[in-house]
C-alpha cells in the first residue's frame, strides 16, 4: 500500500512541482481552446500566442520562486 | 519506414531524459548492492524491469484506441507540465537559487538509510534491499516510460524514442558496471535544462495541434520552438539570480564536476 501511495505521489510530482505553474499553464490552454471557438480568425496566430504565453508563465513563475527563496 | 531526419529530436529528447532517470536509479541500486549485497539488489531491479515492460506492453496498444486530437492534447499538456517543471527547476539551479543535485550525496544518504541493521553482502532474501531497488527502478523507470510514450506516441515516433531510451539505459548500466560508483560526473543540471527545453517544445507543439491550431512549417517548427525556449530561458537565468540576490552565482558551465 505504501509503495502504491509513493508511486502515486511520485507520478503526480512528475507534472506538478509548484502548483501555480501547472494551474497557470492548464488555464492558458483552456483560454486558447475557448478563444478558438470565439475568434476563428485567431487560427494563423493561435499556436504562436500559445507558445509566447507559456514562456511568459514560465519566466514569471521562476522569477516569483526566486524572490520567495 | 522511419524518417530519421524527423526522428532526431524524439531520439535526443528520450535519450537525454532517460539518461538522467537511469543515473538516479543506478545511484540507489549501487547503494543497495554495496551495503546489503548484490543478490537482493539485482532481484529488486529485475522485478522493477519486468513490471515496467508489462506496463509498456499493456499501455502501447491502448494508445492506438484514443482519437489522435485527444491524444495530442492530453499528451501535449502532460509533456508541457513535465518539461516546464524541469526547466523551471534547472533555471533556479543554474541561477544558484536551489542547490545542484549531487549523486555522491544521494548515494551517501541512501547508503546511510538502508544500512539499518548493519548487515552486509547478503546472499539470501533481504526484503529491505529488494524493495528499495525495486522501488527505485519502478519510480525512475515510470518517468522513462512516460517520456518515451509522450515523445513517441503522438508523432508515430515510438520506435525512435524507445531506441533513444534504450541507448541511455545501456550506457548507464555499462558505466555503472565499470565504475561501481554513482555517476557524479554527469552534468545533471545541464541535461535537465536541455531536456526541459526539448520536452516543453514538444508539449507546446502537440497542445497547439490538439487544439486545432496549425504551425508554420509543421514538424520543422519544433526546431524553432526549441531554439526560442532555449534562448529565453538561458537569457532569464541572470535575472532569476538577481531576483534571488544569490550571493554565490553558479553558472551552468561551471557546474560541479567530480570524479567518481
Amino acid at each position: 500500500m505504501k509503495l502504491v501511495m509513493t508511486t502515486a505521489r511520485e507520478l503526480f510530482g512528475l507534472f506538478v512541482d509548484d502548483g501555480s505553474l501547472a494551474i497557470a499553464l492548464v488555464l492558458w490552454i483552456i483560454v486558447l481552446d475557448a478563444a478558438r471557438g470565439l475568434w476563428p480568425s485567431l487560427d494563423p496566430w493561435g499556436a504562436a500566442i500559445l507558445f509566447l504565453g507559456c514562456i511568459a508563465i514560465l519566466i514569471e513563475n521562476t522569477l516569483r520562486a526566486a524572490k520567495r527563496s | 519506414m522511419i524518417d530519421w531526419a524527423h526522428a532526431g529530436p524524439s531520439v535526443l529528447a528520450a535519450f537525454l531524459a532517460s539518461l538522467v532517470e537511469f543515473v538516479e536509479a543506478l545511484t540507489i541500486v549501487l547503494a543497495v548492492g554495496t551495503v546489503r549485497g548484490w543478490y537482493p539488489a539485482l532481484i529488486g531491479t529485475a522485478g522493477g524491469v519486468v513490471l515496467l515492460v508489462a506496463l509498456v506492453i499493456m499501455l502501447g496498444p491502448a494508445l492506438s484506441l484514443i482519437p489522435i486530437t485527444v491524444l495530442q492534447l492530453v499528451v501535449g499538456t502532460l509533456l508541457l507540465l513535465f518539461g516546464m517543471r524541469w526547466l523551471r527547476k534547472a533555471m533556479l539551479r543554474a541561477a544558484g537559487v536551489i542547490p545542484l543535485h549531487d549523486e555522491t550525496e544521494a548515494f551517501a544518504k541512501e547508503t546511510a538509510a538502508i544500512r539499518g541493521d548493519g548487515r552486509a553482502a547478503a546472499v539470501t532474501w533481504d526484503t529491505v534491499a529488494v524493495v528499495t531497488s525495486f522501488k527505485a527502478v519502478v519510480l525512475e523507470g515510470l518517468e522513462v516510460v512516460f517520456i518515451v510514450i509522450a515523445v513517441g506516441a503522438t508523432g508515430d515516433m515510438l520506435v525512435p524514442a524507445s531506441i533513444g531510451a534504450a541507448i541511455a539505459g545501456i550506457m548507464v548500466v555499462v558505466l555503472g558496471l565499470a565504475v561501481h560508483r554513482p555517476l557524479a560526473q554527469v552534468p545533471e543540471n545541464t541535461l535537465k535544462f536541455t531536456v526541459g527545453v526539448l520536452l516543453s517544445a514538444f508539449g507546446v507543439f502537440w497542445v497547439a495541434k490538439g487544439l486545432g491550431y496549425e504551425w508554420p512549417g509543421d514538424d520543422l517548427s519544433v526546431i524553432g520552438l526549441v531554439l526560442g525556449l532555449l534562448a529565453v530561458s538561458v537569457a532569464a537565468v541572470p535575472g532569476v539570480r538577481r531576483r534571488a540576490g544569490a550571493a554565490q552565482p553558479v553558472a551552468m558551465n561551471r557546474e560541479k564536476v567530480r570524479l567518481p
